[in-house]
């Protein structure tokens, strides 16, 4: 009988290899069909209508002249009269006509009035907040005797540090294409969560259709980042104008509200205190943090200081600001980077002061970091190595005659990435073809090729001897896809799936190759006695075996497979401009781990893929808030900036992977490698201008104002 | 390096890839988006085509003629093909193609002429769809996506961004193979950092840029071999 347990090295022919993603010939073609391409039949279009406060309450609402113009077909309120709206972008209502133009058009002439009500919109004013009870402290940490700690130390550094709140920015927006057929509900929407969609759509009152007549169908997807968990409220009106129309309706946010409202990541600011001996031991930490994410009483509490969680004596508060924007949701390692750039900033500051390389200074701490200080300490000589750390480091200022200074930064950090529960099935034909299906969803990741890997790998057959099926409800339930959990989910059910119907075959052919099933094993299209090609009958011999019923076999998420817990260093070179403030990310290095890598390939460019995503959000990215309007002053491409491709450096990754982090298992990756680049990066750009700039992103603006206020101190 | 950011994030136009600034600056008989945004904005709600200063700053000569509001016959040549519809004057050509012809390969992000995921190849040059119109991309030879390689094959350009795993979600991907692949049609020796300068007019959320990068020197390497 085959068993589950992961192949050794020695035995892998498909897994850890470089493999292109399966998917990649239907995008790279245009043919790969997302919700946004769904087009059926007398299709209608959805506009939405959306509050342009603040805050305000509806007093008002006449939809009759839109609803008389013809090709208009159905609205549907979200929040109509005597309903407040707590952001600009709350959802007002939705239009279905025949053309995107005529539902703008209908937009525009439903007539809405309001009752403008008092708002904030910017956190950065933690006393007006308070003022304006606005606040709630989530909580304060203590160990130790922070007072007395900072006592016992030499030096102290403190500092001021703020990330503001960046929007997710998925380039297909939120949406989707609903169309019924009698009392069935099918839909096409852009979800990290295919199997749990069909539940929500089954909670609405408008609806009033069960969970098991609803379709819910992602082959691909444009972009989530944690964003897309949830059908919507968009998601139900899509829905119930379908069903008040009789026709398809596609509703598809537009750039504006998808930034506006379809997912932001909160803001954290605050000011940090250090202590340390002269040494460079670190014996205190104080921090006093805050953060916004939208009405919600959100935030980090619990994760300052990051990663150094054994400092001896620490107190840290923090404080949820409730402001009228857009709801957070969950942004691509929820956290996770705003308390890593609050702590790596902080600890850069106080080995600046102490006159020290911060790569020593941080091996010198990693006592204080918990589980995995050998692991990142193996991963800081490792990135120091590529990146050159010791003939690149110098002390903060390149002091380089002419405008353009250099200097690196680091950071580490760590994420769990426990593979979900999930279920696959795997059914085998008679004439030897195999389809594996899990209700799951690829956000681009590369999950479809890693289903197809590890079955392949399971069966001893090319990957195009399997079909992999997911991206629909119909199939096995597989988690949602948010935390890096899906790898670990999908890669283990997968395996054991795959591996109950492999032994169901061999038990089937057992007999026709004189032995039993426990001596067999499948290899390069055969079923053979183990370590004995000679005996052997090819895989469609075995299959035919079956006669006219083809094997099924389920698999369920299996913890023997998958483990939690990764670490990971990054380092950052930069050129900083001090006459224009233009920050250029020139190179980055990128050690991480995750237990058994699958495909070399995807996981590389997701490490890739979370460097530049860092590198915007280090330089580029930020939500502005006007006070004075109430409202979002970029919400848009041009001004809600994402880095280029010639923005960007180059990028060096290293995945450890030697046998003991395999023997752990598969574990996620898609968070850990984005926590850490807005920390080098801004640490890398104090190195190279002698001066800290507390803010991200690192515009140009507040280059030049920290070079100013720097020169003035 | 000074200028870098400005050039990347400042102003739109300048986001384009040389080509398209090129086919803006000289293209007398067609009208570009650059024109057209100096002109006239955005395209939402434009009832009349034929502005008369807008032609003359895109250095055409002719009488105005007013259409629309209402749908008017458009005939548009997209891969060799000409269609025949019937569409408001305001109907971007990226409307026109997603909603009307199903040619759902160019994608709608942006819809202002910053991300580059529409991109489409006009009269060999790379447009926006999202920023020209139905009616003005009229006499003029369209590409899309669904026309550089016949069905089940890849295009060189298409290739390389599967081999170089130059995708992630995919949704920008599209358009950036359309940038590439016009690039290439006129630059086909690109060095590495000339490549990485003219590729600026799309963007990618997840990231992918180290993989396009290879895959552009990849397939000019390969598109030497003879094209398909």
């Amino acid at each position: 009988m085959a068993n589950i347990a992961w192949p050794p090295a020695s035995k892998r022919g498909l897994i850890g290899k470089s493999i292109s993603r399966i998917d990649g010939p239907e995008k790279a073609s245009g043919r790969a069909k997302y919700t946004y391409d769904q087009n059926p039949v007398n299709l209608l279009y959805a506009k939405m209508l959306t509050s342009p406060y603040a805050h305000a309450k509806i007093t008002a609402l006449d939809t009759s002249e839109a609803e008389r113009m013809p090709g208009v077909r159905a609205v549907y309120v979200f929040n109509g009269v005597g309903k407040e709206v707590n952001w600009e972008g709350h959802e007002i209502l939705a239009v279905a006509a025949d053309s995107e133009e005529l539902a703008e058009d209908a937009v525009r002439r439903v007539r809405v009035e309001f009752q403008q009500l008092p708002y904030l919109v910017d956190d950065a004013d933690l006393a007006l907040a308070t003022k304006d009870g606005r606040t709630r402290q989530l909580g304060a940490e203590t160990s130790g005797d922070p007072a007395a700690g900072f006592q016992q130390a030499e030096v102290t550094s403190e500092g001021n540090y703020a990330i503001p709140v960046i929007t997710h920015c998925c380039l297909e927006s939120h949406g989707s294409v609903a169309q019924w057929a009698g009392d069935k509900l099918n839909v096409w929407i852009s979800t990290q969560n295919v199997s749990g969609a069909a539940g929500e759509y089954a909670q609405s009152p408008d609806l009033n259709v069960p969970a098991s007549n609803v379709n819910v169908d992602c082959q691909v997807m444009g972009g989530g980042f944690g964003s897309k968990f949830g059908i919507d409220t968009w998601g139900l009106a899509a829905a119930a104008l379908a069903k008040k129309s009789g026709r398809p309706v596609k509703l598809m946010l537009d750039r504006k509200p998808e930034l506006l409202m379809a997912g932001s990541r909160p803001s954290l600011r605050g000011k940090i205190r250090v202590g340390a001996k002269r040494d460079g031991t670190i014996v205190a930490w104080d921090s006093d943090s805050w953060g916004t994410g939208g009405m919600g009483v959100v935030g980090i509490h619990g994760l300052l200081p990051y990663i150094f969680r054994d400092i001896p004596n620490r107190g840290s508060r923090y404080t949820a600001v409730r402001t009228n924007t857009g709801p957070a949701r969950a942004w691509r390692a929820p956290n996770h980077p705003q308390a890593c750039f609050l702590t790596m900033a902080a600890l850069d500051d106080m080995a600046a002061k102490l006159g020290m390389d911060p790569l020593d200074f941080f091996l010198k701490n990693l006592s204080l970091a918990g589980e995995r200080a050998a692991l990142y300490q193996e991963e800081l000589q490792k990135a120091a190595e590529l990146m050159e750390w010791k003939a690149k480091w110098h002390p903060r200022g390149d002091k380089t005659p002419g405008p353009i200074k250099r200097g690196v930064g680091l950071s580490i950090h760590t994420w769990g990435g426990l593979g979900h529960d999930g279920y696959c099935r795997t059914t085998i034909h008679p004439d030897g073809s195999v389809e594996v299906a899990t209700g799951t969803q690829d956000l681009g990741t590369g999950t479809r090729t890693v289903i197809n890997i590890v079955a392949a790998e399971t069966l001893g057959l090319p990957l195009d001897g399997i079909r992999v099926e997911i991206g629909d409800n119909k199939y096995p339930p597989d988690g949602a896809s948010g935390g890096s959990t899906t790898v670990g989910g999908v890669s283990s059910s997968t395996r054991v799936s795959a591996t109950n119907a492999l032994n169901q075959l061999l038990a089937k052919v057992a007999p026709a190759l004189g032995t039993t099933p426990d001596k067999l094993e499948a290899v390069a299209e055969k079923i053979q006695v183990i370590g004995d090609p000679a005996k052997a009958i090819s895989w469609k011999q075995a299959c035919a075996r079956l006669g006219t019923t083809p094997i099924v076999a389920m698999g369920q998420r299996n913890m023997s497979l998958i483990s939690s817990g990764v670490g990971g260093a990054q380092m950052a070179e930069v050129s900083v401009d001090v006459e224009t403030g233009v920050v250029h990310m020139e190179k980055m290095v990128a050690v991480q781990d995750c237990g058994l890598i699958i495909d070399i390939k995807t996981a590389t460019s997701q490490v890739y893929g979370a460097c530049i995503m860092g590198t915007c959000y280090a330089l580029h990215e930020e939500k502005i808030m006007d006070q004075q309007t109430g409202t979002c002053l970029n919400p848009n491409m041009e001004f809600y900036k994402l880095s280029g491709l010639d923005d960007v450096g180059d990028i060096v990754v290293h995945m450890m992977t030697d046998p003991a982090i395999e023997s752990r298992g598969v574990i996620g990756l898609g968070e850990p490698p984005v926590i850490s680049p807005g920390a080098a990066i801004a640490n890398a750009v104090a190195n190279a201008i002698g001066v800290r700039v507390p803010e991200l992103p690192m515009t140009p603006e507040r280059v030049l104002d920290a070079l100013g206020k720097g020169e003035m101190a | 390096m000074a200028d870098r950011d400005e050039r990347n994030h400042s102003n739109d136009s300048q986001r384009e890839p040389d080509a398209k600034a090129e086919a803006g600056e000289k293209t007398a008989k067609g009208f570009s988006r650059r024109q057209f945004i100096k002109g006239s904005g955005l395209a939402v709600g434009a009832g009349v085509l034929a502005n008369e200063g807008l032609l003359k700053a895109a250095g055409i000569e002719s009488t105005p003629v007013v259409s629309g509001p209402g749908a008017v016959p458009v005939q548009l040549k997209i891969n060799g093909r000409l269609h025949s519809l019937r569409l408001e004057p305001r109907v971007t050509l990226l409307d026109a193609l997603r909603n009307h012809l199903d040619l759902t390969g160019a994608k709608k992000v942006c819809d202002r002429a910053t991300c580059g995921a529409c991109t489409v190849i006009m009269d060999g040059r790379p447009v926006y769809a999202c920023t020209v119109l139905a009616i003005e991309a009229q006499g003029h030879a369209i590409e899309t996506i669904e026309g550089i390689a016949p069905a089940h094959k890849l295009h060189p350009v298409s290739q390389s961004f599967v081999d170089n795993d130059a995708q992630q979600c995919g949704f920008c991907t599209s358009g950036f193979v359309m940038a590439v692949k016009s690039y290439l049609d006129h630059h086909p020796n690109p060095t590495y950092d000339e490549a990485k300068a003219s590729l600026n007019g799309n963007l990618c959320r997840c990231g992918t840029y180290m993989g396009i990068r290879k895959a552009v020197l990849e397939a000019a390497t390969k598109e030497k071999g003879g094209r398909l």
